[in-house]
């Protein structure tokens, strides 16, 4: 029953997570980027209309890294190398990502609302026969790849800004761009880089969206997570470590929710937990924040 | 920020050169799919204006300019109003809760139950003004965050106590013809919402252009510290502007509710995205109220057009969509050809 419950926090927590990592990113190079949850669902989509057609999880969650980080190159040009608002192209990519995946749900496919088909298969699971009835160890292993790359991305992410003078020199960027620039840092340069590898990892979140535990793709099936991702971002200060937290906090409250709902509560009240939760993660850190003010 | 110092002329040729570009661009993935552009925009076109595509296009435009005006509002002082969803539905649900259950006789009614949406959804708004000021938290996250919250409650308070069982729909009863505003004046083809906006978008002009609060709106959108500098009390404005913004996205919710539906239906008031279309029209116009409402006119025929175009051609509506937020991004990449070296 609790390896049950923890294994679906972590499944919960993961398109999060890769979202969240990628707003980090952006947040530590200077880009507030608001177009998480749009990115996300061009991921999922085509990580879908790729299995559809080549029948490959392989090459599904590929393309979706691929065509996701297309899809993030306006941010990248337009916000981070030609001074556009990054808000107005955050939202304008938001809108063009329910847009178009709707729009080309019904173009390509005839479908309306929820895309399924045979070819599209769920990424395969590692199993180990006899460790699944393990307390903890049986709900940390039978995850997908794309849940071990994400914890995986968490230490690589705190080594790689905390440790290496390429993560230094992210940061330097990120608060003072005139005096990395100064130091002979390319600002522009490094930000559409970090903006497009965003992009990719939000692909990457889409394609665990739509093929991890389930295997389909539903018109804005992102449903606020890639808002969410936003705040998590706020919440663990642009952390690897505290973004970890701020996203296993919000699996658990998503995963409650869904066993309310199994008890018999409204699904209209359990669906409200996640934004519910994280406001009051928001308003708690805030309170907390202006206690250390003024003392 | 949005509302860039750009002159008149230039700005027209970058909003322009955004259309041209989009139109171009959805061509591009009308035509990767196998359709022909030519044939989709020619319907687009003839879906608007012909038959009853413009009396379609002007109803569609009531609540469009609401909630353009809306986000345009809040977007003039530097603010982002995301939440403008969660606004309208607050406000809608406040308006069929009065116009059902409080026992005045009709028209008071009516006009308790706009002044109960407005309310309803500025002080909505207002919260995650609150929150901004005193913790931080930035109105553009918490106001959508509010939103969502918004859209759960209302849907558990419509199908479970306030239902209507007699219908198979998740929705409260209908709304006595006394409290209903009426969808035809003298006869005219012109619908008491429709008054009500237009005053409502004439006022805001008029501000915008010769009010105290207008001027100072817009200096502090331009520049926020020059604004404070010169004696603007901040906080005091972001919660004016977040109390307005959200009344108006209260009353296009009510106006929908009492000029249109009769009841609150859960996904009525949101179906169409009328909140997101607004916003992208306030871009679009930069903000300045005149162009909002020209440019929400102009989408609500975009998607007339559309739904036209899906009855004849059978490609999906949501192209319209896809247009309009090519539209903002290549305003958004305008620095590119427009910036002043």
């Amino acid at each position: 029953m609790l390896n049950m419950l923890l294994s679906q926090v972590l499944d919960l927590m993961t398109p999060v997570l890769l979202a969240a990592m990628a707003g980090a990113l952006c947040e530590r190079a200077g880009v507030f980027n608001i177009a998480l949850e749009g990115k996300m669902l061009v991921g999922a989509f085509v990580a879908v209309a790729t299995s559809v057609a080549f029948g490959s999880p392989v090459l599904a969650v590929l393309s979706a890294v691929l065509c996701t980080a297309v899809f993030a190159s306006p941010l990248a040009l337009g916000g981070a190398r030609l001074g556009g608002d990054p808000i107005v192209i955050g939202i304008g990519l938001n809108l063009l990502a329910a847009g178009l995946t709707t729009y080309l749900l019904g173009a390509i496919f005839g479908v309306t609302g929820t895309l399924v088909d045979p070819a599209v298969t769920a990424l395969p699971k590692f199993v180990i026969a006899g460790l699944a009835d393990v307390p903890v160890v049986g709900a940390i292993l039978g995850h997908n790849a794309l849940v071990y790359l994400s914890w995986l991305l968490i230490f690589v992410f705190n080594i790689y800004l905390f440790r290496t003078p390429w993560g230094l020199r992210l940061r330097g960027i990120g608060e003072v761009p005139s005096a990395a620039a100064a130091m002979g840092a390319n600002v522009s340069r490094y930000q559409t880089a970090i903006v497009i590898l965003a992009g990719g990892l939000c692909g990457l979140a889409g394609a665990q969206l739509a093929l991890g535990s389930v295997a389909l793709f539903a018109e804005n099936m992102t449903a606020g997570r890639g808002w969410i991702a936003v705040v998590a971002v706020m919440l663990g200060r642009a952390h690897p470590l505290g973004i970890a937290l701020a996203c296993l906090g919000f699996g658990l409250a998503d995963a409650v929710g869904l066993r309310l709902q199994g008890q018999g509560l409204p699904n209209q009240i359990t669906d409200i937990a996640p934004y519910a939760i994280t406001l009051l993660a928001m308003i708690g850190l805030g309170l907390r924040g202006m206690k250390k003010r003024s003392v | 920020m949005i509302a860039a110092a750009l002159d008149t002329k230039s700005r027209l040729a970058a909003i322009l050169f955004s259309i041209v570009a989009a139109v171009l661009l959805g061509g591009l993935v009308v035509g990767l799919t196998g359709a022909n552009p030519i044939s989709v925009y020619l319907e687009i076109a003839k879906g608007a204006v012909l038959g009853r595509g413009l009396d379609e296009t002007l109803a569609r435009s009531v609540p469009l300019v609401g909630m353009a005006l809306a986000a345009a509002i809040a977007l003039r002082a530097g603010l982002v109003n995301l939440g403008g969803d969660g606004q309208m539905l607050i406000g809608g649900l406040a308006a069929a809760l009065v116009a059902l259950y409080v026992p005045v006789p009709g028209v008071a009614r009516a006009v308790l139950a706009l002044a109960a949406a407005i309310c309803a959804g500025g002080l909505y708004a207002w919260l995650a003004a609150i929150l901004q000021l005193s913790l931080g938290i930035p109105f553009l996250i918490a106001s959508l965050l509010f939103s969502y919250i918004a859209r759960g409650l209302t849907s558990y308070l419509v199908r479970y106590p306030l239902r209507d069982p007699a219908t198979g729909m998740p929705e409260t009863y209908r709304v006595a013809s006394g409290a209903r505003l009426p969808a035809h004046i003298f006869d005219l083809p012109v619908s008491m919402a429709m008054i009500v906006m237009a005053v409502v978008a004439i006022v805001i002009v008029v501000n915008d252009r010769s009010g105290v609060n207008g001027f100072e709106w817009r200096m502090t959108g331009l520049n926020a510290r020059f604004a404070q500098y010169s004696g603007v009390n901040l906080s005091r404005q972001t919660q004016r502007v977040a109390f307005l913004s959200g009344a108006l996205a209260g009353l296009v919710g009510a106006l929908l509710i009492l000029g249109q539906q009769y009841r609150f239906t859960d996904g009525a008031l949101l179906a169409p995205g009328y909140t997101w279309s607004g916003l992208m029209a306030a871009v679009l116009a930069m903000a300045s109220p005149i162009a909002t409402i020209v440019a929400s006119v102009f989408f609500a025929a975009l998607q007339v057009g559309g739904f036209s175009m899906e009855r004849a051609l059978g490609l999906p509506a949501v192209l319209t969509w896809v247009l309009q937020a090519l539209i903002i991004l290549c305003l958004a990449a305008r620095p590119i050809l427009f910036r002043k070296r």
